[in-house]
């Protein structure tokens, strides 16, 4: 498998804050990599960095082999936990907007011949995350459960070349979380997509995952904190039956997960 | 027992006790003026509901001399015009300002400084020089309320196009959106629900500055009237005009509130 994406030698810093330091890494094209770590230690800014919603301090991100610009593109889709789609449009207009703005650079909108086929491509797509039934809806009209599934169909019908999603289901219902990994992992195949998932359960991680990153602190400096970067701490390739170790469930700080998957 | 907090009225109950406090003001007022005839049968200041009416059957019979209209009728229309020309200037300018700063970080670092300089000058005083450059017409009074409106909309659409969630910016541009797009698909329909809550907020203000232009330089409009009439302590004509104004004050806001639900159902709770 060819890398997709690759990092060398990342650091992201804010102020004298350092996020990320010394993070290298390549993701292969077709994997689907979970992404793991207490709270706060920049999973969302290593997901925002390849999103390119900001550059990194210092350190070099390949998309393809070509250095990628840091800026948001149409080549990468992403779904957030919350604000993923647009309230004022109805299920079918966020969908179609991908489109829209493809084919359309001044107003944004399709007529006639155009629209309808941008229609059934966004009403196809709905039906592929089964909202087939609530086409006309708007987003505060949906369950939490819904609206990520929108946010999942809009992302899609652009055909990105990896779908980044962060804690995507960490709002949800534990129910409603099965059969959103049931959702992602079937589209996952049928598309044959790549995925990075940002998420603080270790279970869902080992679930969905063909690779677990965890990002954590190496060093800690108990008087100045913020002088220590996270960097990847585990890196682990996943077939079926492999078990989180004891020392990163510790560390994420979350319920044993083994026994769930056992 | 029910707490005091839990009772809530119903539709019916609600009117009802809305009407209450108005009602009690009306009989108030009834007996103060009937007190005051009592003393002293030619009082002014507190005019009986009679020569109320009398004063409101002078006004919307006789006609205003320049324009051969009913007298309220001119005074309202050219209240109106100026108002409604103002606002209209005011929304206009607020929306295309508050898109450009709310969307474009170097627009907001280029006027935004100037628009809050702007809008601490208290409006009124700025009235002598619009007198000055543009004269006693229609211009000036409008010129008024465009200036006294624009910068509160403008700032207060910018910030609300800022505190939009960056995560809809980031989602609108991996869904190929450019800057364009994006500021007409994304920050420009969020806005308008918006721009009528600010332009329901900014009417008390823009009434404020219609009457202090036209009780300083006008030949008709309701702010004309009540001053005018005021050298005669004509109280009997004031109080109706002043009810006149509430009432287009209130319809207008309800009109409004009305054109936002009907346009913008999602942004009122999302009932279709
Ligand atoms: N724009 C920013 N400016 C300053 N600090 C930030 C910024 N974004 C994130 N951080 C800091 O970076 C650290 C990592 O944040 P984040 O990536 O959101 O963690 P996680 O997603 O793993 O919980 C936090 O300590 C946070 O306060
Ligand atoms: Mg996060």
């Amino acid at each position: 498998m060819s890398a997709l994406i690759e990092l060398r030698n990342i650091w992201v810093e804010y102020g004298d804050k350092i996020v990320l330091e010394r993070v290298s890494l390549q993701l292969a094209e077709g994997s689907f990599v979970a992404v793991v770590g207490p709270s706060g230690a920049g999973k969302s800014t290593f997901l925002r960095l390849i999103l390119g919603q900001e550059p990194p301090t210092r350190g070099q991100v390949l998309l393809g082999d070509m250095p990628m610009r840091a800026e948001c593109g149409p080549d990468r889709g992403v779904v957030f936990q919350r604000y993923s789609v647009f309230p004022h449009l109805t299920t079918l207009r966020n969908v179609m907007f991908g489109i829209e703005c493809g084919q359309a650079p001044f107003t944004a909108r399709l007529f006639g011949a155009q629209r309808r086929a941008a229609r059934d491509k966004a009403a196809e797509m709905l039906a592929a995350v089964g909202l087939e039934h609530s086409l006309d809806v708007y987003p505060a009209q949906m369950s939490g459960g819904m609206q990520q599934r929108l946010a999942i169909a809009q992302a899609l019908v652009k055909h990105p070349r990896i779908l980044l999603l962060d804690e995507p289901f960490g709002a949800l219902d534990p129910g409603t979380r099965l059969d959103m990994h049931a959702l992602i992992t079937r589209l996952w195949q049928e598309h044959g997509l790549t995925i990075l998932m940002v998420t603080h359960d270790i279970g869902e991680a080992f679930k969905l995952g063909t690779r677990v990153l965890a990002f954590d602190k190496r060093r800690h400096d108990p008087h100045a904190p913020h002088r220590f970067g996270a960097t990847v701490t585990y890196d682990l390739s996943l077939d079926r039956k492999t078990l989180p170790p004891p020392a990163l469930v510790e560390a994420v700080g979350d319920t044993d997960p083994r026994k769930e998957i056992a | 027992m029910t707490r005091l907090i839990d009772i809530r009225p119903g539709r019916g109950g609600r009117f009802l006790l809305g009407a209450l406090p108005i009602l009690a003001l009306l009989f108030v007022y009834l007996l103060a003026s009937e007190a005051r005839h009592a003393d002293n049968p030619a009082d002014k200041v507190l005019p009986t509901f009679a020569a109320m009416a009398q004063a409101i059957h002078a006004f919307t019979t006789d006609r205003d001399p320049a324009s051969d209209r009913v007298v309220i009728v001119a005074d309202t229309i050219a209240s109106l015009y100026r108002l409604g020309v103002g606002l209209a200037i005011a929304t206009g300018t607020a929306l295309i300002l508050g898109l450009l700063l709310g969307v474009v970080p170097l627009a907001r670092a280029l006027l935004g400084p100037v628009v809050a300089v702007i809008a601490v000058i208290p409006p009124v005083a700025v009235l002598p020089i619009l007198f000055i450059v543009l004269g006693l017409d229609e211009a000036s009074k409008i010129a008024l309320i465009a200036i006294g409106i624009t910068p509160f909309m403008t700032r207060d659409l910018t910030s609300f196009v800022v505190s939009l969630p960056a995560e809809q910016f980031a989602k609108a541009q991996t869904l190929g959106a450019n800057s364009w797009q994006l500021a007409i698909r994304v920050a420009l329909p969020q806005l308008m629900p918006r721009l009528i809550a600010a332009l329901r907020l900014s009417m008390g203000p823009a009434w404020v500055f219609l009457i202090a232009a036209e009780a300083v330089a006008s030949d008709v409009g309701l702010g004309y009237r009540i001053f005018l009439v005021r050298r005669y302590f004509a109280m009997d004509i004031i109080l109706p005009y002043v009810a006149w104004i509430s009432l287009l004050a209130i319809s207008s806001d309800a009109l409004l509130l009305f054109a936002s639900r009907r346009g913008f159902p999602w942004a009122h709770g999302a009932g279709r």
